[in-house]
């Protein structure tokens, strides 16, 4: 997601993995680890989250990194040598963990915070943590037209130039059926049908040899004030930190792909009763606005959104000026058929 | 004088016993050496041998239904596939899912089922919410007909019997673009999914390529560093060594900063009205080739030195002194005594490029990646280990098949010489 800089090589990892296993064993028995995607957003929920949680409890919060590997999180509960207590995890991994008996089944009741928060953000296994975006930005300084939706994103005529586009059939394929002029509503059950991939998959023939494929989320902002793309899908948050540095970079919320991350306590955790003050804690509206004021990712709860300044709430992809036209993604659509579509997408750019 | 009087006896008495004394001291010397390898062989069997043989397994591996479901696998072995199986597999299959349900087998169940089928984990979550908690077998079965139609499918029984045996080729068959269709035989996957015959091939010929371009980079410098006197030709190979203390990530970025459309290169020559138009330096085969290539470089470097340096120019200089061209001299005297050198360098560059993940990952285009991006894909995206291990696997093949070709090539180089 917004953090897929995929910075492992084997020999480091073996190497870690081996060094880790005994080290966290050794330390961890005590500390309360809470292990997140880290960069911006971590520093955000540090701030908002860790430190206040931490000096209320007590708890001896250690948090931690990671890019979202399902994998070690499935070593650990293979090998019953549990080190992480809290994930935050996105929601196809939360699908499919959940499934997979890698985390926790959630009592709500004892939660008690289902009433509070968006119906996206209750789960089996996890807890909504934020909302982010993926969303159609573009250097405002650069262009004399607006792009308004895919449509204009896929109109090489009038805006001329390379795109960049996420290297991936997530997000890429709803997108070409957008712009094909498949209603947002429709999108899934169109991409359920073999006839709706091969249509998605034919528009992106159309501007094929104009797409700079993007695999981090540090690099469609980069490309963008660089000059190297005109438009480019990107995650919301990444634009916003670029407009905080004073980049005059826009976004057109018109087709819009929404998601969440959540929390989920790691099978076989001993901090459960932790895990779940943490999230109760992490779930109140004076905690999610203190959140959602680091990094513009959007509240579960939505009676943080009152608390934002009018520029916060204006990047907020919860804000209902922007959430008119988006589209939630469908998790079950891809955690079933994403493997599927993802070879079909490799297939398909390997010939490019 | 007493002792050497007793000399004689003692050694003939102690005859026998110095030969087992020979033999203990020799046992104590031969145990005293395996105990010194020891640890390194203990570390290779923990770190080398262990994850490899498993990889290996993880390839083939098949057993997630015959531990969860064991009744029902065996029931499906036997099914000769021909027509619905009969009741009592319905009603095996219905109890054993609840069974698997909470003893928590059900996710790897599911995992499993769904690469034959992607709609089977949603399947499998429906029918248990329809069947009833305590059932006679004969209900159970019927409960579970009726809970979805694909039960009443033969398709649905065939996916599931693809599962039961404890090993399985559809990883090993799927990394090669192929699949069993539902009478065994094995066949070409569709034309829309096939990718992973040219993802080896890329492999190969980027990891070739590199080492080619390597080696015509990396032997005429080897040649000036050996052939420099010590002071500078130390300079030089600090130069040379440089890059090796900077992370391999920065040295990637580094690259993209460099060529892309608004970067160093293109804008200069731009400004020097050389180009109208940025060139596409980055993102494509070009810029991972010259990334490769500026990392890799050490490696063809330090061997081919390593091994220039102990050439005695005398040979060169007699060939020369005997009438001979300089460059034919230099071809047919110098460059063979190189040949180790040049085969260590190009054996190391070519395997490690075979690996390469993070470089063509960030400085690639969709069409330039490489083995190692689909096996961290499958192990970090999708779950899927077994995809992962068998490409991991096939590449492993491969790359010993190369090297045995390898090697023959290059014995058979200096035998010639010899």
């Amino acid at each position: 997601m917004k953090n897929t800089t995929k910075t492992i090589n084997f020999k480091s990892m073996l190497g870690a993995s081996i060094l880790g296993s005994g080290l966290l064993f050794a330390s961890t028995s005590q500390a309360f680890t809470v292990i997140t995607f880290g960069g911006a957003s971590g520093e955000a929920m540090q701030n908002a989250y860790y430190t206040p949680f931490d000096k209320k409890t007590k708890a001896g919060l250690v948090p931690g990194d990671y890019n979202g590997e399902l994998s070690r999180i499935r070593a650990m509960v293979e090998t019953g040598n549990v080190s992480w207590d809290l994930v935050e995890v996105e929601s196809p991994e939360l699908a499919r963990g959940c499934f997979e008996g890698m985390f926790e089944r959630l009592d709500w009741k004892k939660l008690g915070i289902k009433d509070q928060i968006i119906d996206d953000a209750v789960e089996e296994c996890g807890v909504g943590a934020f909302v982010w975006s993926t969303v159609l930005a573009y250097d405002a300084d650069k262009l004399k037209k607006v792009p308004q939706s895919w449509q204009d994103f896929w109109n090489v005529k009038e805006f001329p130039g390379k795109r960049g586009l996420r290297r991936g059939a997530k997000f890429t394929l709803e997108f070409a059926l957008f712009a094909d002029g498949v209603a947002v509503e429709d999108v899934y059950d169109v991409l359920r049908t073999p006839e709706g991939v091969d249509r998605a998959f034919a528009k992106l023939d159309e501007i094929s040899e104009h797409i700079q494929w993007w695999e981090a989320g540090a690099q469609p902002p980069q490309w963008l004030v660089a000059g190297d793309v005109v438009m480019s899908s990107s995650y919301n948050g990444r634009i916003a930190a670029a407009q905080e540095e004073g980049r005059n970079l826009a976004i057109a919320w018109k087709g819009s792909i929404y998601d969440l991350d959540y929390w989920a306590i790691v099978k076989g955790s001993k901090k459960r009763e932790l895990a779940y003050d943490f999230i109760r804690f992490a779930s109140q509206p004076d905690t999610q606005a203190a959140y959602s004021s680091g990094i513009p990712y959007g509240p579960v709860n939505p009676a943080a959104l009152p608390s934002l300044s009018a520029k916060q709430s204006a990047r907020m992809p919860t804000n209902p000026k922007n959430m008119k036209g988006a589209r939630a993604m469908d998790t079950g659509f891809w955690v079933d058929y994403g493997e599927e579509l993802e070879q079909r997408f490799n297939a398909w750019s390997s010939r490019l | 004088m007493s002792t050497t009087a007793t000399q004689p006896i003692a050694e003939g008495i102690d005859n026998p016993s110095l030969k087992s004394q020979l033999h203990r001291a020799e046992r104590l010397r031969k145990i005293k050496a395996a105990a010194l390898v020891m640890p390194l062989a203990i570390f290779l069997l923990i770190v080398f041998v262990a994850p490899i043989s498993q990889m290996l397994w993880r390839s083939v591996d098949n057993t997630e239904l015959s531990q969860e479901m064991p009744q029902t696998a065996a029931l499906l072995l036997r099914w000769d596939g021909q027509q619905l199986p009969n009741q009592e597999v319905y009603a095996t299959f219905a109890q054993e899912l609840q069974i698997s349900r909470q003893e928590g087998g059900l996710g790897r169940v599911g995992r499993r089922l769904n690469y034959e089928k992607p709609t089977f984990r949603g399947l499998l979550v429906r029918t248990l919410r329809r069947l009833p908690a305590q059932a006679s077998a004969a209900d159970y079965a019927e409960a579970l007909a009726n809970s979805d139609r694909a039960w009443s499918e033969i398709a649905t029984w065939q996916a599931i019997k693809k599962a039961a045996a404890p090993t399985t080729d559809r990883y090993l068959l799927a990394s090669l673009d192929l699949e069993r269709n539902s009478q065994g035989e094995i066949q070409s996957i569709t034309e829309t999914q096939r990718v992973y015959l040219s993802v080896f091939q890329r492999t190969i010929v980027i990891a070739g390529s590199v080492t080619l371009i390597c080696l015509l980079l990396g032997f005429p410098l080897a040649y000036l560093l050996a052939s420099l006197p010590a002071s500078k030709s130390n300079l030089l190979l600090i130069f040379v060594l440089l890059p090796f203390w900077t992370s391999l990530l920065v040295r990637t970025a580094s690259w993209i900063v460099l060529l892309q459309s608004g970067g160093l290169i293109n804008t200069s020559l731009m400004n020097l009205g050389i180009i109208e138009d940025p060139l596409q330096l980055v993102f494509n085969r070009f810029g991972v080739l010259v990334a490769m290539v500026h990392i890799l470089l050490p490696f063809m470097i330090l061997p081919l030195y390593s091994v220039m340096k102990g050439i005695s120019p005398t040979y060169q200089r007699a060939a020369i002194s005997l009438g001979c061209h300089p460059f034919v001299a230099f071809w047919k005297v110098y460059a063979p005594q190189t040949v180790s050198g040049v085969a260590a360098g190009a054996l190391l560059v070519f395997i490690m490029a075979l690996g390469y993940y993070i470089t063509p990952t960030l400085v690639g285009g969709p069409s330039d990646q490489m083995v190692s991006y689909y096996v961290a894909y499958y192990t970090n995206t999708t779950n899927n280990w077994g995809m992962a291990a068998a490409l991991g696997s096939l590449l492993l093949i491969v790359t010993l098949l190369l090297y045995l070709v390898y090697h023959r090539l290059v014995n058979q180089k200096q035998l010639v010489r010899n």
